[in-house]
């Protein structure tokens, strides 16, 4: 492989040890004398909790100690706010177990420690616990009602409400022709990764208490670690090993992030907890659970004139880390890539007895865009407008950069789309569909007996957030090189991305399998800051970009003093350091190390990236499917995505998380759905009743990937890439869907599609 | 409550004779792991779904969750561990996960490489659809199975 490596869709550096079984997970780990902790958790959507009886299980055999709040009750234990913390969000966050109320089933009120799991488990089977079951508060009408409460000192299950806008949307509405208004909702799904969480906590002999299994964000949670441990953060570690996928819901500090710890500490050795699946059903992050009314307002010939949005979120029983991101982003986002400035918004964040919400994947963008994209729909068919047309005629245009989206969120500062071209990857969408050809061939009869349907959406999508990424680039003796990052990874393939960004600052003097990536631990280097709003090679990248060219530059100044040549006339490419012109290299990069070892100076650098904004991706999806109206069974027969990442670093890399992202979408619009019945319990605790998509369901996906606007904010023009394949999902399968059942008189407004739901909504005499 | 049960189980696993004393409880896939340190069987759901656990027991793809150490006495297992050659090159299907990128946080990639030796050592040279069919029932989040789709018939090629 030559330089540049970077538009080469090289393989992973990562998959040998994944493919010969070589992978080290958090649960492949297992220390000297490891102690195995197992959660008892309410069996109660909504109780007091009485009490919890120790003795009950305190001499089982196995068991070491029984652990519950009232050990850490003078512990500053509340759960800090990550991201959007909006006002009143304060008064609700979770402590790491249950003191005198459960609030959701699965909520934390014991942790046991045993010398085995199956000790462990065997006690938490006998433990006692006392509840006195109250009323639960399932519903979003419940929730604003105030019957029942969750935080009776707070009066309210709301957490929190506030509105934003920009423009004139009343005087938007007052002169359009044509509103369209709907309610609809999202369904409560999660990223349900295939490795469960898991922690191994232990305070080794050197004093250090040290996490395995810590992920995405292992700074931030040191720091909030530090606090409720009341130790030093430089006493503590967060250890990020192979992470079996995230999607967001991964990494952030949960209960257990406190609990493990605490164990261990208290146990004087290391305590291993692994999520059961049920566990991780019942207590990892959900997400997605919205309801909207929204409008929009057009004029005759099909220019959006404006967007009013009212969005309730069903938050869960408590405020996470980052539950506020999937309301504020789905305002923040209803109106889309479109030349809309009249835009006011109402959002509020309700409290039920269910599990906690979080980021997932497109937090809020799957939703928002899922909303607009069927009134859009709606007003085309109204209007008597191709779809393609209404859209076209309002899309944000390249010539329309940056284009300033206001500050619709309260806790950020106004963005705006740095650049983009939704034309071409709405063209790309619909050219490689064929839509043209396709929208006359699906309103004829079919053989098949089937409705069919084109369904098509676009979205704008933020990345690269802030605040800042720093990265140390070593040169080592041998000639390679060691990147040191504060991103962190959960199967994206950093490894090889980011040395792809290093190797070509040095013009591929060092080979990429001489290149290595040391990343995710919270001590490895100052102002990191994790993995999130794909930003990791965006601000990341960029950070290994600037301290790379730091780095070389030192190499040539160092070495054009030891050659009294002057550093502009020398340059590293293959082989080393060359003198411009010159027909062998000067040096290799092992004697570069030397030199500059000898010269007195230290053979790296560390430089921080700090983008000034975020950057937008833009893209377009198109679906063609086919409805059979006996069964309510949806078949994609085929599916395009198209994403604008700027510039692609790893081809064959993008490809990937866009197809991953896309059948991860698809799959949640028709599979993902966790069911609470009227008493609070989730119905769907297995993955035999939480579907996902598997190998035959969803085989004709193809995705595109187009470099049309590289971005200006950061060295490298790169914007995110794992999120654009998932944002668009609902609203296009919805279009289609809707496009399919139009005969029917059947409109598509609720989530999901499943054949159950679509049954419902197809008038029996069509079956 | 807790009847610890001891017995003794020899079996075969990536061609090495083993014996162990072990819980009569103890599963198939916690004896790969945590008597054996064979950590590459993964545990994914612990119910049989997800497919993460895949072994060939006697060349037979097998649920490593749902099965007790004990039901292996005597037979053959493989694990992920026991594919590569021992100087580890790669088998084919290894290479052309590598090749097509049939893998990103890799965690379900050890159960689908073993569903998809099976399926090659039985049907050596599969369509698309015979491939989706026999990797259903083991579960990737991330790829969207395009890819393993591809490396697979590849590998058959």
């Amino acid at each position: 492989v030559n330089a540049p490596f970077t538009g080469q869709p090289l393989i992973r550096a990562e998959d040998v040890a994944h493919l010969t079984g070589r992978a080290r997970f958090v649960d492949d780990i297992r220390p000297e004398g490891c102690l195995h902790a197992v959660i008892a958790r309410s069996p109660y959507a909504h109780a007091v909790l009485r009490g919890v009886n120790k003795a009950s299980v305190g001499t089982l055999p196995g068991v070491v100690v029984v652990i519950t709040a009232a050990d850490f009750a003078d512990v500053p234990a509340e759960i800090p706010i990550r991201l959007a913390p909006l006002a009143g969000f304060e008064r609700f966050l979770q402590r790491p177990m249950a003191t005198d109320r459960v609030r959701f089933v699965g909520e934390a009120v014991a942790v046991i420690v045993a010398t085995s799991r199956h000790a462990a488990e065997d006690a938490a089977e006998r433990l006692e616990v006392d509840y006195e079951p109250l009323d639960p508060v399932v519903t979003y009408d419940a929730a604003r009602a105030d019957a029942s409460l969750l935080f009776p000192e707070a009066g309210t299950n709301v957490a929190t409400r506030y509105t934003a806008g920009m423009g004139d949307a009343d005087a938007a509405f007052a002169k359009a022709d044509l509103v369209i208004e709907r309610h609809m909702t999202a369904h409560r799904h999660t990223a349900l990764p295939l490795e469960t969480r898991g922690l191994i906590a232990h305070e080794e002999a050197d004093g250090i208490l040290r996490c395995w299994g810590s992920t995405k964000v292992t700074q931030w949670n040191r720091k909030a670690l530090a606090v409720m441990l009341g130790r030093p953060e430089h006493s503590m570690d967060l250890i990020e090993v192979d992470v079996g996928g995230g999607f967001g819901a991964k990494g952030e500090f949960y209960p257990e992030d406190f609990l493990i710890p605490f164990a261990a500490l208290r146990c004087g050795a290391p305590v291993k907890w692994i999520e059961d699946r049920r566990e991780h059903l019942l207590t990892t992050n959900h997400s997605r659970e919205m309801e909207a009314t929204v409008a929009m307002a057009f004029a005759r010939d099909g220019t959006m004139l404006g967007v009013r949005a009212k969005i309730s979120a069903d938050m869960g029983a408590y405020v996470r880390t980052n539950g506020g991101v999937v309301p504020a982003k789905a305002a923040q986002f209803v109106a889309g890539p479109y030349r809309i400035k009249d835009i006011a918004l109402e959002v509020e964040a309700l409290l039920t007895n269910k599990t906690p919400v979080g980021t997932l994947r497109g937090p809020g963008r799957y939703e928002a865009h899922f909303f607009r994209e069927r009134l859009i729909d709606l007003a085309a068919d109204k209007l008597g407008l191709d779809p393609a047309e209404i859209r076209r005629r309002n899309m944000l245009r390249p010539e329309d950069m940056p284009w300033s989206l206001g500050k619709l969120v309260p806790y950020e500062p106004a963005s705006a789309v740095d650049s983009s071209d939704v034309p071409a990857a709405f063209d790309a969408a619909l050219g490689a569909l064929g839509y043209e050809t396709l929208k006359e061939q699906v309103r004829k009869p079919q053989p098949d007996g089937r409705l069919h349907g084109i369904g098509m959406a676009c979205f704008v999508e933020s990345s690269g957030a802030g605040p800042s990424e720093t990265a140390r680039v070593e040169l080592l003796e041998d000639g390679g090189l060691r990147l040191i990052s504060g991103v962190s990874t959960q199967g994206q393939g950093h490894k090889t991305v980011l040395a792809q960004i290093a190797g070509d600052v040095f013009g591929g003097a060092v080979p990429m399998e001489a290149i290595e990536l040391r990343n995710g631990a919270a001590s490895l280097i100052e102002g990191g800051f994790g993995t999130y709003h794909s930003r990791a090679v965006v601000v990341g990248g960029s950070a290994i970009h600037l301290a790379g060219q730091a780095l070389r530059a030192k190499l040539l100044r160092v070495a054009a003093t030891r050659l009294q040549l002057r550093a502009e006339d020398l340059t590293l490419r293959e082989g080393g350091l060359w003198r411009e012109g010159g027909t062998q290299p000067l040096a290799s990069m092992a004697e570069l190390h030397a030199w500059t070892r000898e010269a007195g100076e230290a053979p790296d650098a560390t430089e921080t990236f700090k983008p000034d904004g975020r950057t937008y991706t833009c893209g377009a999806h198109a679906a063609h499917v086919a409805v059979d109206t006996e069964t309510g069974q949806v078949e994609v027969l085929r599916y395009v995505a198209t994403e604008d990442v700027g510039k692609a670093i790893n081809p064959l890399l993008i490809h990937g998380q866009a197809i991953g992202a896309a059948v991860q979408g698809i799959g949640a619009t028709f599979l993902d759905e966790l069911v609470y019945d009227a008493d609070g319990q989730l119905l769907t605790g297995s993955l035999a009743d939480y579907l996902v998509a598997t190998a035959t369901c969803f085989p004709n996906i193809e995705t595109i990937t187009l470099e049309n606007s590289p971005s200006t904010l950061n060295p490298l023009g790169a914007k995110g890439a794992g999120e654009g394949g998932v944002v668009a999902c609902a609203a296009a399968i919805a279009n289609a869907v809707a496009d399919a059942l139009k005969p029917l008189g059947v409109e598509i407004n609720h989530l999901p599609l499943g054949p159950d739901r679509l049954l419902r909504l197809i008038p029996e005499k069509a079956a | 409550m807790t009847p610890v049960e001891h017995l003794t189980v020899a079996l075969t696993v990536n061609g090495e004779a083993v014996a162990r004393d072990i819980p009569a409880r103890l599963s198939l896939a916690d004896f790969l792991r945590e008597e054996l340190r064979l950590t590459g069987t993964h545990l994914g759901c612990e119910h049989g779904v997800c497919g993460a656990c895949t072994v060939l027991l006697d060349g037979e793809p097998v649920r490593a969750c749902l099965m007790l150490a004990v039901q292996a006495r005597g037979r053959a297992v493989t694990t992920v561990e026991g594919l590569a050659a021992k100087d580890g090159t790669l088998t084919p299907l290894q290479a052309a996960f590598q090749n097509h990128h049939a893998l990103q946080c890799g965690f379900c990639t050890p159960g689908m490489l073993m569903t998809a030796t099976a399926l090659l050592a039985e049907n050596p040279h599969p369509t698309a659809d015979e491939v989706r069919d026999a990797i259903s029932g083991n579960i990737c989040r991330c790829t969207g199975y395009v890819q393993i789709v591809d490396a697979v018939l590849d590998a058959a090629q």
